[in-house]
């Protein structure tokens, strides 16, 4: 029997539109993966032993050549320009002595390579997140825990959808709040301020992960710990808390993996700086923010350590993405 | 209750096992309310900061074309922030119209057509590019994708339609504009919008597919026809939230866009952002008066996003509680 042309017709449209979902994720696939690898790629170039261990150094421009720079004339009322004409030392074949080699110089150290390293920015952004995620974890994990143990009450709803309103704000606006509450207060731009905008964006991943980790703690669990006559606090700290305690952590882990990578909060909270400092009430440098300025300066050694930066964090949110699947497939296996 | 009379004649003598349940839950409902209560503060800070600008120009600081932060003796301060308004909601569009159907090609893949062994994987890697920081994507938009985009996209664009097309006229100078955020803003919430549409596919029951399937349907008419419209609120949700994700996102914004606050017709040629606005100039802001309209602005951008959240948990919700009640 030969198919109808409506059965042809029907059958044609079905793989079209079957084939075009397979291109749209391709489309997609394609930019996700060229990111990571050029980040690899040019980030990986970045990578040395300078680069782990050095602080910023700043490009190597010349200084300006010693009789020019000492020459002051001076300032007559009734010649107000005249030291701007400031005389040229001659060359030998009668051009401007030095200012070709100057130039040159200058050209030299736009181009030049990577100087000095980040180690400031990776002893801030550990210091600022982890700070801030001790800031986080006893409101999130007490949050997640009140969530999952009493989640049919009103007040979890609220906590929930409190939670979401949280992690779906603009990260910016945690900035802009620590900057009104915290640095416009104490007039200074501080990494303490830093680590409370990055707790504000911790908060809802850890109350997050914290409640669907111990919703996965079998109810049968929690019976077995109330039949032997524990009340509900000793059960949820001796019992249910460590059955989870590996999706707990891995939790912790994505906060502290997407509380690094801010940029946005970081800018109007800690500033940034160009050495290492230890103050949590002073300025610090941190990796997101040397991405950031490096990115838009006109050095190219410098766009070279912006790369390498992010090759960090990437590696940083690769690295923990896949301890936590690890972590879940586990887990996943116990239920 | 029940287990606290268990536990009193369990251990009648250790009087903080047995009362321990009550600091305990004190603890709990201290500690959650503060997540509450940093919403609340959140609110109230922003309010409070941003009264100076509202009471002084009303609407006018979202909808006022003058963005004039310094008094010169031509033009006193003002503070309408339509240009970041408009760059906003054009970018967002650009991005959600490239992003929505792609993202949810993705998802019907991933929920319904793709065997399992790849669908691991590739949900893994939608999770954790879902996860890269905002900076990475607007370095590696400065650097690769803007000259790339230029090359292949723009320059030959603005000057075939840009000629009859404003919108699209060139000339391109630095690479930075509307366009080319968006597309980079596509490429960020595609994730997002693409795993939550595989959640909700994931939530229509069997019952509606063998149903299909039954009368002779093909599979693409299954999807189309029982699978896609069962979950339709759910992926409505998903791309409300793609769409907060968007209009928020500061750092891709401020690295591709040019921060301009000149409104050009053009939108291959540099504008601004709401976010990035606020991220460039709070920390310079040189008058009481523009910080605090710089916050109406962050404020704003809380509330929409708020809204777009709320009706998207709303969406998603409503698909995951049908599901309960079908099966």
């Amino acid at each position: 029997m030969k198919p109808s042309t409506n059965y042809r017709w029907r059958k044609l449209v079905d793989q079209v539109m079957r084939s075009a979902t397979v291109v749209a994720t391709g489309c997609a696939v394609i930019p996700l993966v060229a990111i990571i690898a050029y980040v690899i790629a040019i980030g990986g170039t970045a990578m040395s032993a300078s680069f782990f261990t050095d602080v910023y150094q700043p490009p190597d421009l010349p200084t300006q050549s010693e009789d020019v720079a000492n020459e002051e004339v001076p300032f007559n009322p009734d010649d107000p320009f005249a030291n701007l004409e400031v005389p040229a030392p001659e060359n030998a074949d009668g051009g401007l002595a030095g200012e070709s080699d100057e130039m040159q110089a200058v050209a030299d150290a736009y181009a030049a390579g990577p100087r000095g390293g980040v180690l400031h920015g990776i002893l801030g952004t550990l210091m600022i997140t982890g700070i801030g995620l001790l800031m986080a974890l006893p409101i999130g994990i007490f949050a997640g825990i009140y969530l999952s143990e009493y989640r049919n009450e009103r007040l979890a709803t609220v906590v929930r959808f409190s939670s979401d309103v949280l992690s779906g704000s603009p990260s910016i606006i945690a900035g802009v709040v620590i900057y009104v509450v915290v640095v416009l207060q104490t007039q200074q731009f501080s990494a303490i301020a830093g680590s409370m905008a990055l707790a504000i964006l911790m908060v809802p991943i850890v109350t997050r992960t914290t409640e669907e980790m111990l919703k996965l703690v079998p109810e049968a669990m929690r019976e077995a710990a109330r039949g032997l006559g524990a009340p509900t606090w000793y059960s949820t700290f001796t019992v249910v808390l460590p059955t989870a305690l590996p999706g707990i952590v891995t939790g912790v882990m994505l906060a502290f993996a997407r509380g690094a990578g801010e940029t946005a909060p970081l800018i109007l909270t800690v500033l940034g700086s160009n050495v290492i400092t230890m103050s949590m009430f002073e300025p610090m440098a941190a990796l997101p923010l040397l991405t950031y300025r490096y990115t838009e300066s006109p050095y190219i050694g410098e766009n070279t350590l912006a790369w390498g930066a992010a090759f960090v964090l990437v590696m940083l949110v690769l690295i923990v993405n896949i301890l936590v699947r690890l972590a879940t497939r586990r887990v996943g296996v116990t239920r | 209750m029940a287990n606290q009379q268990t536990s009193a004649s369990w251990s009648s003598g250790k009087s903080l096992l047995r009362h321990g349940d009550v600091p305990f839950r004190i603890g709990t409902v201290v500690l959650a309310s503060a997540v509450v209560l940093l919403v609340i503060a959140i609110a109230v800070i922003m309010v409070n900061a941003s009264q100076e600008a509202r009471q002084a120009f009303g609407l006018d600081v979202l909808f006022g074309t003058e963005w004039n932060p310094i008094e010169t003796e031509v033009a006193p301060p003002a503070f309408g922030a339509y240009p970041a308004v408009r760059g906003t909601v054009l970018s967002a569009l650009i991005a959600i119209l490239i992003a929505a159907p792609l993202a949810i090609g993705i998802g019907i893949y991933l929920a319904e057509l793709c065997p399992p062994s790849i669908s691991t994987p590739l949900s893994f890697l939608v999770e954790l590019l879902a996860a890269i920081p905002s900076v990475i994507y607007g370095v590696w938009g400065v650097f690769v994708f803007v000259p790339f985009f230029n090359t292949v996209f723009a320059e030959p664009v603005s000057q075939s339609f840009g000629l009859v097309i404003p919108w699209l006229a060139g000339p391109i100078a630095t690479g930075r504009g509307i366009i080319v955020t968006g597309v980079i803003l596509a490429i960020m919430i595609l994730p997002t919008i693409a795993s939550l549409t595989r959640d909700v596919l994931r939530l229509v029951p069997n019952t509606q597919r063998e149903a299909m399937l039954a009368i002779g349907a093909t599979r693409w008419e299954m999807i189309s026809q029982a699978v896609v419209p069962y979950a339709s609120a759910g992926i409505i949700g998903a791309i409300m939230l793609g769409i907060g994700r968007a209009l928020g996102e500061t750092m891709a914004a401020t690295m591709l866009i040019g921060n301009s606050q000149r409104i050009s017709e053009s939108l291959f040629l540099p504008s601004t952002t709401a976010a990035s606005l606020v991220a460039n100039e709070l920390t310079n802001s040189v008058s009481s008066l523009h910080e605090s309209a710089l916050i109406t602005v962050a404020l704003a951008l809380f509330g929409i996003t708020l809204l777009l959240n709320l009706s998207a948990r709303l969406l998603i919700w409503y698909v995951e509680r049908g599901n309960r009640g079908a099966k």
